[in-house]
């Protein structure tokens, strides 16, 4: 699963410094805060958090989907492919979502139209990106139905959401994100609502579409396990900031942030007595309680004076492809 | 341009249930103290004014007969809406009791009762009201009667759904093992849940019983001559429509507002229990 | 598709029973003898035994329930009182213009409500919401002969665009459809102002849902994300109030032809109610129930264009 990904190739998904504001009661609110990552070519980046961190918010925004009256990108960029995406029109994203970048999403059961065949819909992006119609059109979803694995295609083209198990709807909807051969894909929890056996023959199914398209995966998970199984790297992300980036062997091995290192003890793992868990205390505040400086202040177990301001995000543990965002063995003033 | 449109979107989901109520309630006072602010006997003939236009002193005009229209427009308010408000009453009884207990005791009954009521929602409403009235024969009662018929059917309906999921609770099952009679448990327990969604109804179907009797009115099964309802005089001004377009116009007006405040009341009931369905 | 199709002509034959039933015990409810409303106070006891002969209603009300349903399934109506000639050759005779006027009234409905529920729903809180709102409160809170007496005065009398009688024959098409026009537009007013709100609510939730967002991360354009992915499933909760108000849509054609003096099934009830054409009644009856009982069959059908998950039960 790890593939050596030579250091001159450009990333084919670049975020930098992104700021996602969010309207609640009239003001905006950051609810994503200068978060920057690249996802490399045949790589998958785990993006890790509890839910209201700001991982699918993110994933909206490189998309360019936020709902129009309550979400805005306020500050950053995102470069796919070398193209940048924030503050392109409507239209001109139009044309790049499902052709350049795809994204999946967690509800299979409501992620389809219950009213159009499912041919139809992954009919949908040809037609609007690589222009095919016809019988032309209908050849290529029945490649694509094959190449997910979806049984007795030939039959099923023209069959309805509805008569589709939710794992066989999961295939269809990366039929549909990968018809154009995108360059990166957004899988926000795509196996989340799915049963354990099938989770894994879904995450096979992207593994192997990966390997074989060369495209990026942004593969948005609360779940370690799924992380430890498919991601090189590893951002994790609280409270709208990214705290902590690493390689995912270091990431599991080192945790830095005290958040990250939370997060692994209140897991149930394989080396563990079952009765040494331990749940990290408190909620995530809500986006109107956050506090100034550190996020995860209210929480965290080794909140300093310092925490009151907001630490910047430094390499640690002596590598440079491990960084954290926190206070902790950072002499006075940061670096 | 946003802001001050979604403001107003939102107003006419509160503000048009004061306006209706408003409304209904001028409306209502009207009817009531119909006997002593209209300026004329409603039936007082004076065919020397006969089909006269709007004047000073009759702010309405006056219909064939020499009759005050304005006169006979608050008089037709006090048969309209105590026609409409019985009936709705008596059909919300009826019906409501049928479904709670159709609901109540499920099984074949329930879907005997049912099938029934489906029958006969499905019928035209106004040709059934038509068919009862003529053959029952247009007189007080019998209009009553044949209007509160119609609408049996909706408001069973409205009250089998509550009862249905009503039934399987718990406090249900505990009201059973106390021995509570079944009477007991219907009337006390299950009748005040279904109550709300009954009462919803009845605002909306008030509007419609109106409009069924000023319907009846109009075609010539309303109560006969030579009562004032709102339907007979539009009729009349239907039938002078180019001499006197005034006959028409003014009960219609009265119709319409009444309807209006009805039909306000009704959104801004059901906004007000059922946000997912609200206007705004 | 098929089986679909014919599963629900099956199940349409016990509600037409059903409904046959009702029309025969609506008739016969009444207390008293109808040979005597008919004739008079002055009848006499000759004439009287003698109509309710010809009635049919000297007999047993079992015998006469079976005659009345061997007649209807015959096709056969009846023989009118008054005017003395078959029922359902009255009725064929004006049968044309009330399915003219009911089908174009639903047309005009569905074709001016749809993209107003769309519109209104897309740009929530805006002047075309406004506009729909309120269209749809005054399309409620107007009795169909209101409406029509007043677009009569208004259109017809006032400025004379429009002929006062809402009908010419079909020899001279432009006369014909210029006298449709009020009276469909009468029943369309009301029609609109269902279509639209029910549209309205149902693209706003449709809007909502997951698939749409699936949809715009596709990339397919906003205007095909609206009409096609999300219309289409608003349709289900517009055909459901179509069918729903069928009834009343029927009651409101009767007053409109009442007003705009069209031939027509409502012309005819009147008629014989007020005639007390005892028989035409009855036939008539039996053509209204025939007529609801196809409305709500299409209804079904019209789902299982709509909605593809009811078809393959």
């Amino acid at each position: 699963m790890s593939n050596v990904v030579p250091l001159k190739t450009p990333p084919a998904l670049a975020v930098k410094d992104l700021t996602t504001g969010l309207r609640i009661r009239g003001a905006w609110h950051e609810a994503v805060r200068g978060v920057s990552f690249e996802v490399f070519p045949r790589e998958t980046l785990a993006l890790v958090g509890e839910s209201g961190c700001g991982k699918s918010l993110t994933a909206m925004s490189i998309m360019g989907l936020l709902p129009a009256k309550i979400g805005k990108v306020l500050s950053g960029s995102v470069t796919i492919d070398g193209r940048e995406m924030v503050g392109l029109p409507e239209r001109d994203l139009e044309g790049l979502r499902g052709n350049l970048v795809s994204m999946i999403f967690q509800e299979p059961m409501t992620s389809l139209n219950p009213v159009l065949p499912v041919g139809f819909q992954i009919a949908e992006t040809l037609r609007r990106h690589r222009g095919l119609d016809g019988a032309a059109a209908r050849a290529e979803v029945l490649r694509l139905m094959n190449r997910v694995q979806i049984p007795a295609s030939a039959r099923r083209i023209d069959d309805y959401p509805h008569q589709f198990s939710g794992g066989m709807r999961q295939r269809v909807m990366i039929a549909m994100a990968v018809a154009c051969r995108p360059k990166v894909l957004l899988a926000d929890e795509p196996t989340t609502a799915l049963d354990v056996t099938i989770q894994a023959q879904v995450l096979n199914l992207i593994a192997e579409l990966q390997a074989e398209d060369g495209m990026a995966v942004l593969f948005i998970t609360h779940n370690l396990g799924v992380v430890a199984s498919i991601a090189q790297r590893v951002v994790v992300m609280y409270g709208g900031d990214v705290v902590e980036t690493a390689p995912v062997d270091d990431f599991f091995q080192r945790p830095s942030h005290p958040y990250s290192a939370a997060l692994l003890k209140s897991v149930p793992r394989a080396d563990r007595r079952p009765d040494s868990l331990e749940p990290i205390p408190g909620q995530v505040p809500t986006l109107l309680q956050m506090p100034a400086g550190c996020r995860f202040q209210s929480r965290c177990s080794q909140v300093m004076d310092t925490c009151a301001e907001r630490p910047r995000l430094l390499p640690t543990a002596g590598r440079a492809d491990h960084q954290m965002r926190c206070w902790l063995g950072r002499p006075e003033g940061g670096c | 341009m946003a802001a001050p449109k979604g403001i107003a979107g939102r107003a006419l989901g509160n503000r048009s249930l004061m306006v209706g109520v408003i409304l209904l309630l001028l409306i209502i006072v009207l009817a009531v103290l119909a006997p002593w602010i209209a300026p004329y006997d409603p039936n007082d003939q004076d065919v020397v004014a006969s089909l006269g236009a709007p004047n000073a002193e009759h702010w309405f005009g006056t219909d064939f007969f020499g009759r005050d229209v304005l006169s006979r427009v608050i008089w037709g308010a006090r048969v309209s809406l105590f026609v409409g408000a019985v009936s709705t009453a008596i059909s919300m009884l009826v019906g409501g009791s049928i479904g709670i207990l159709s609901g109540y005791v499920g099984g074949r009954f329930d879907q005997a009762v049912m099938a029934v009521m489906d029958v006969l929602l499905s019928f035209p409403q106004l040709i059934m009201g038509l068919i009862i009235v003529a053959l029952l024969g247009a007189n007080l009662a019998d209009l009553i009667l044949a209007i509160a018929i119609t609408a049996v059917p909706p408001f069973a309906r409205v009250a089998r759904g509550p009862t249905l999921s009503l039934k399987e609770r718990d406090f249900v099952e505990a009201g059973r093992a106390l021995g509570f009679s079944n009477l007991r448990i219907m009337l006390v327990h299950i009748l005040p849940n279904v109550l709300d969604d009954l009462i919803v109804m009845g605002s909306l179907w008030l509007a419609t019983a109106i409009r069924t009797e000023a319907s009846l009115s109009f075609i010539g099964l309303g109560l006969p001559p030579p009562t004032a309802t709102w339907g007979s005089i539009i009729r009349e001004g239907f039938e002078n429509l180019l001499d006197a377009p005034w006959l028409a116009v003014f009960p219609s007006l009265a119709v319409l507002l009444v309807m209006l405040a009805l039909n306000m009341i009704g959104d801004g009931l059901r906004d007000a229990t059922d946000p997912k369905a609200a206007v705004s | 598709m098929l089986r679909f199709v014919s599963l629900r002509l099956v199940m349409a034959l016990p509600t037409l029973w059903a409904v046959l039933t009702l029309v025969f015990v609506l008739v016969r409810i009444v207390p008293g003898d109808p040979a005597l409303v008919i004739l008079g106070d002055q009848a006499t006891e000759q004439a009287l035994v003698a109509l309710r002969h010809r009635m049919g209603l000297d007999v047993p009300l079992w015998d006469q329930y079976l005659q009345f349903m061997g007649q209807v399934l015959r096709g056969d109506l009846g023989i009118s009182m008054v005017r003395n000639r078959p029922v359902w050759g009255e009725v064929a005779t004006v049968l044309p213009y009330t399915l003219e006027l009911t089908f174009v009234g639903i047309l005009l409905g569905v074709v001016m409500g749809l993209p107003l529920g769309v519109l209104a729903a897309q740009h929530r809180g805006g002047w075309i919401d406004a506009v729909a709102r309120w269209t749809s409160l005054l399309g409620l809170s107007f009795p169909a002969f209101i409406s029509g007496i007043l677009m009569l005065l208004l259109l017809g009398v006032e400025l004379p665009w429009f002929p006062v009688i809402g009908n010419a024959p079909f020899s001279n098409p432009p006369a014909h459809f210029r006298a449709l026009v009020l009276p469909a537009l009468n029943l369309g007013f009301i029609m609109v102002a269902y279509v639209a709100r029910v549209t309205r609510s149902g693209m706003l939730a449709s809007l909502s849902e997951d698939y749409i967002r699936t949809a715009r991360a596709k990339g397919v354009p906003a205007r095909l994300v609206v009409w096609r992915h999300a219309l289409r499933n608003a349709l289900i909760p517009v055909v459901t109030v179509v069918g729903l108000y069928f009834g009343i849509l029927i009651g409101n054609s009767v007053l409109t032809e009442i007003v705009f003096n069209r031939p027509g099934l409502g012309k005819l009830i009147v008629g014989a109610l007020n005639d007390r054409d005892y028989t035409m009644l009855q036939g008539l009856m039996v053509i209204y129930a025939l007529v609801v009982v196809v409305a709500n069959l299409a209804t079904d059908l019209t789902y299982g264009a709509v909605d593809p998950r009811i078809r393959v039960r």
